[in-house]
């Protein structure tokens, strides 16, 4: 069995490459796919640590995120649709109504 | 309820103020008639209660210190207890006979006087305020009860005399008047603590019985008792509410008020307030000699300085504002020689032909198309019968012609200071003569500057222009009959008091029996010094009419302009008042007046508005910047933010506080355990619990990270340490085996 600093290391990774999609790409689809890819690195390491610990509690977290997940990506695919119609752009900087 | 109870003395100051209100409130819209029906409806129920309480009730209780009449507790803390409470005896009684009688002649006068006013109502809601604060005051069954009433007076004294406030000199002068007082209500308020200090009361009536030579009162301070400073700082008050030397320059001026309430407020009630003060702590003031002689000192020379610069003023109501000062003085020599019930007797006798001489110059100046300038009057005795009939007996009352109230009560006072023993007959004899001596000048002067009046106005032909003539009339019945009613007070008034040494019968001096209760009794003159110095200021007064009548007599004669031109440095310096307003400005006004500007200057610019205010601002707006700065619009970066701040609370949450290996010492079956960590593990407050057999439960704890143990036996054990973060709240374990092996047993 591989040692679960592998897991973890690879969680870390996915969780820093989703936190700069989030932060630094300015395409509403891409901004979603970062979050998609933060939610599943929290993921890999509930399962990491529940298969660990041997608690069954870290997998059905795991469920819930996944749930969480598809909840979220329906939404802000939907929002993002209205978005696109509304205003012929996903760029965030060109949709932000706050102040420049 | 016994008989001292039974009358409710609250209802007199009561009905003015509520007529005050009522006229405050609602007088706008109320008709003149009206108005002048609440305000003298007032003031003239007061009256009638005053005279029921004074004649019906009052003779069966005096003795036992008169009504009294509690209203409700007013301030109770430690051992000093103030009831809101009155009380009526023959004194107070007295001067509650004057306030509410002549108070509601006045306000009839003002009636007529006030006619053409628009602020009709708020003149006599005022006069209403007035009488009430003076009924306080004189009605107060203890000091603060009277303070209040003292300031109360103040107050409408200050809002009448600038009652025609658009002018900036009435103005001017209600402030003097007001500010000038308040100096006087320092020192009132000061003898009214250390009182307090002393006795441990400030009743009345438990102050005289505890003024004995052997009381609190008497104690030492400064080689003067302290009954010589409470007397001395009460009155510097006196001598502010009554005008005396040095406080009295605020009185001439509040002649810019309306005539009625100078009349009322600054002849006839409140500038008496102090000697009413004086004479109701009396037994206080005789304890100490030397306070006598400076009471009768302060009043003769006030009577006589006062006298001088009546010489030669040339406005009708500013010589009668001087002559009030002058009265004064003669009733602060009657309280200041121990004469206490002549003191009051004169008290008495100035309020009707003082009230009838301010509401005959109201008349005259009516008459005269609003000027008082004396100058340009004369011939108006038959132009003016009425006023100048009642001017007459008023006139010849205040100098003291026989049968005329003024005789009896100024030569009470003058034979009272030759005939005194309040100053004993030690270093102090002297001052009842001085005093004595100064007052028979003072009278030959105010006989004199009256007689200037009288005739400068009422004889010979008129000097004002042909405008004016025409319009000289005598004025309107409502305010004739008091005039007239004054008049006959001031022409018979005096018999009440007649001095007993004077025709031998000091049973004719009802006033002073009266008085007796609540003053003591009446000074005892011999007959002798009684008919002498009748006799001489009888001839006083005859000498300075008739001289008055060789200078003015049917206008300005030669010997007046030839003395005038003779000493024309001297009769400016007079008609100037001696410069003592200028004087003042010099060395107290505009001093004040610069260190106020240069605090302004300096604290309120300087310190409040820039740098505290202003400093706030500042650092508010900086504050802001700076804050601004990181609101910049992106959400991306605001999640950048987040996730920085994120990381950085999970690293101090989870920073490792354990090392990776227990640090084991073995010595025998003894182990001591090390569970520090490199770095500043110490700062962060780690408590440390070791479990050494690993039973679940801790043998030592605490916030070293060392710990030592003996083992019962040797052997193999496992070692637990559970380390707590208090900031967190979180724990982390780490554990060690150990084989100690047979070492130490066998």
């Amino acid at each position: 069995m591989m040692p679960a600093f592998y897991y973890l290391c690879l969680s870390f990774v996915l969780f820093v490459i989703g936190t700069a999609g989030v932060l630094l790409r300015r395409n509403a689809l891409i901004v979603l796919m970062g979050i998609e890819l933060q939610l599943n690195a929290g993921n890999l390491a509930m399962l990491t640590f529940a298969r660990q610990l041997g608690d069954e509690k870290g997998h059905a977290f795991a469920f819930l995120i996944i749930a969480l997940a598809a909840a979220e990506a329906a939404v802000g695919l939907a929002i993002l649709v209205s978005l696109f119609r509304a205003r012929q752009t996903i760029n965030l900087d060109e949709a932000s109504l706050m102040k420049r | 309820m016994n008989a001292a109870e039974s009358f409710n003395l609250r209802l007199i100051p009561l009905l003015p103020f509520l007529g005050a209100a009522i006229l405050i409130l609602f007088g706008r819209g109320f008709k003149r008639g009206t108005v002048v029906a609440i305000a003298a409806g007032a003031i003239g129920a007061a009256a009638f209660l005053s005279f029921s309480a004074f004649f019906q009730v009052l003779p069966a209780v005096a003795e036992e210190g008169g009504l009294r009449d509690v209203v409700w507790k007013w301030i109770a803390v430690g051992n000093l207890s103030i009831d809101l409470a009155f009380r009526m005896d023959a004194l107070s009684g007295l001067l509650c006979l004057i306030i509410t009688f002549i108070g509601f002649l006045i306000h009839l006068y003002a009636a007529g006087y006030m006619e053409h006013d628009p602020d009709y109502a708020r003149f006599f809601a005022y006069l209403n305020l007035f009488c009430g604060s003076m009924l306080v005051l004189v009605l107060g069954d203890s000091m603060p009860v009277m303070f209040v009433g003292w300031e109360g007076v103040g107050l409408c004294s200050y809002l009448l005399i600038g009652f025609w406030y658009s002018e900036t000199a009435n103005a001017n002068a209600g402030k003097k008047a007001f500010i000038t007082n308040r100096i006087g209500d320092f020192g009132f308020l000061i003898g009214m603590f250390l009182l307090f200090h002393a006795t441990g009361t400030l009743r009345f009536s438990e102050i005289g019985p505890l003024a004995t030579a052997g009381s609190t009162l008497m104690v030492p301070y400064w080689g003067m008792p302290l009954a010589f400073w409470i007397g001395l700082f009460l009155f510097i008050g006196a001598t502010g509410k009554s005008a005396q030397l040095p406080l009295y320059v605020w009185l001439p001026d509040a002649m810019a008020g309306p005539t009625p309430v100078s009349a009322l407020i600054h002849a006839a009630t409140m500038v008496t307030a102090g000697v009413y003060m004086v004479a109701r702590l009396h037994a206080l003031y005789v304890l100490v000699p030397a306070l006598m002689a400076i009471v009768a000192l302060v009043g003769a020379a006030t009577a006589l300085f006062a006298a001088i610069i009546g010489f030669a003023q040339n406005d009708f109501k500013k010589v009668l504002a001087y002559s009030t000062v002058s009265q004064l003085g003669f009733m602060f020599v009657g309280v200041g020689t121990g004469n206490f019930s002549s003191g009051v007797f004169h008290l008495y006798t100035h309020a009707f032909f003082k009230a009838g001489l301010f509401l005959c110059a109201g008349s005259i100046m009516h008459a005269m198309s609003g000027s008082g300038d004396i100058t340009k009057m004369g011939g108006l005795r038959k132009l003016t019968p009425w006023t100048h009939g009642v001017f007459v007996v008023c006139w010849l009352a205040i100098c003291g012609v026989p049968i005329f109230s003024g005789f009896f009560s100024k030569d009470a006072i003058v034979a009272g200071a030759f005939a005194t023993e309040a100053f004993g007959t030690g270093n102090l004899a002297w001052v009842g003569p001085v005093v004595g001596s100064m007052l028979l000048l003072a009278a030959l002067g105010t006989a004199f500057y009256m007689s200037r009046l009288y005739f400068l106005v009422f004889s010979g032909a008129s000097r004002a222009d042909h405008e004016t003539q025409h319009h000289i009339h005598e004025s309107p019945s409502i305010m004739v009959v008091p005039l007239v009613i004054l008049a006959i007070g001031a022409g018979l008034g005096g018999f009440v008091g007649v001095p007993g040494g004077l025709l031998g019968h000091p049973e004719w001096n009802l006033l002073g029996e009266w008085l007796t209760s609540s003053v003591g009794p009446e000074l005892e003159v011999p007959h002798n010094t009684e008919m002498t110095f009748m006799a001489i200021s009888t001839g006083l007064a005859l000498l300075g009419i008739f001289l008055a009548r060789a200078f003015y007599g049917g206008g300005y004669r030669e010997p007046a302009t030839k003395f005038a031109s003779s000493f024309p440095g001297f009769v400016q310096l007079v008609r100037d008042k001696f410069r003592v307003d200028e004087l003042y400005a010099a060395v107290i006004v505009r001093p004040l007046r610069g260190l106020s500007v240069a605090l302004f200057r300096i604290v309120d610019r300087v310190l409040i508005d820039k740098l505290l205010v202003g400093g706030t601002a500042a650092i508010v707006d900086l504050l802001g910047r700076i804050t601004r700065s990181f609101q910049v619009g992106d959400g991306q970066r605001y999640m950048a933010a987040f996730a920085v701040g994120a990381a950085a609370l999970v690293f101090f949450a989870t920073r490792p506080t354990l090392p990776a290996h227990l640090k084991v010492n073995v010595s025998g079956t003894t182990v001591t355990v090390d569970a520090s960590r490199a770095g500043r593990q110490s700062q962060r407050g780690l408590t440390y619990a070791f479990d050494f057999d690993d039973d679940g439960r801790s043998e030592v704890t605490g916030t070293s990270p060392e710990a030592r143990y003996t083992y019962d036996k040797a052997g193999t054990h496992t070692i637990r340490v559970t380390v707590t973060d208090p900031r967190w709240h979180t724990e982390s374990h780490i554990k060690s085996e150990i084989d100690l092996g047979n070492g130490g047993r066998n």
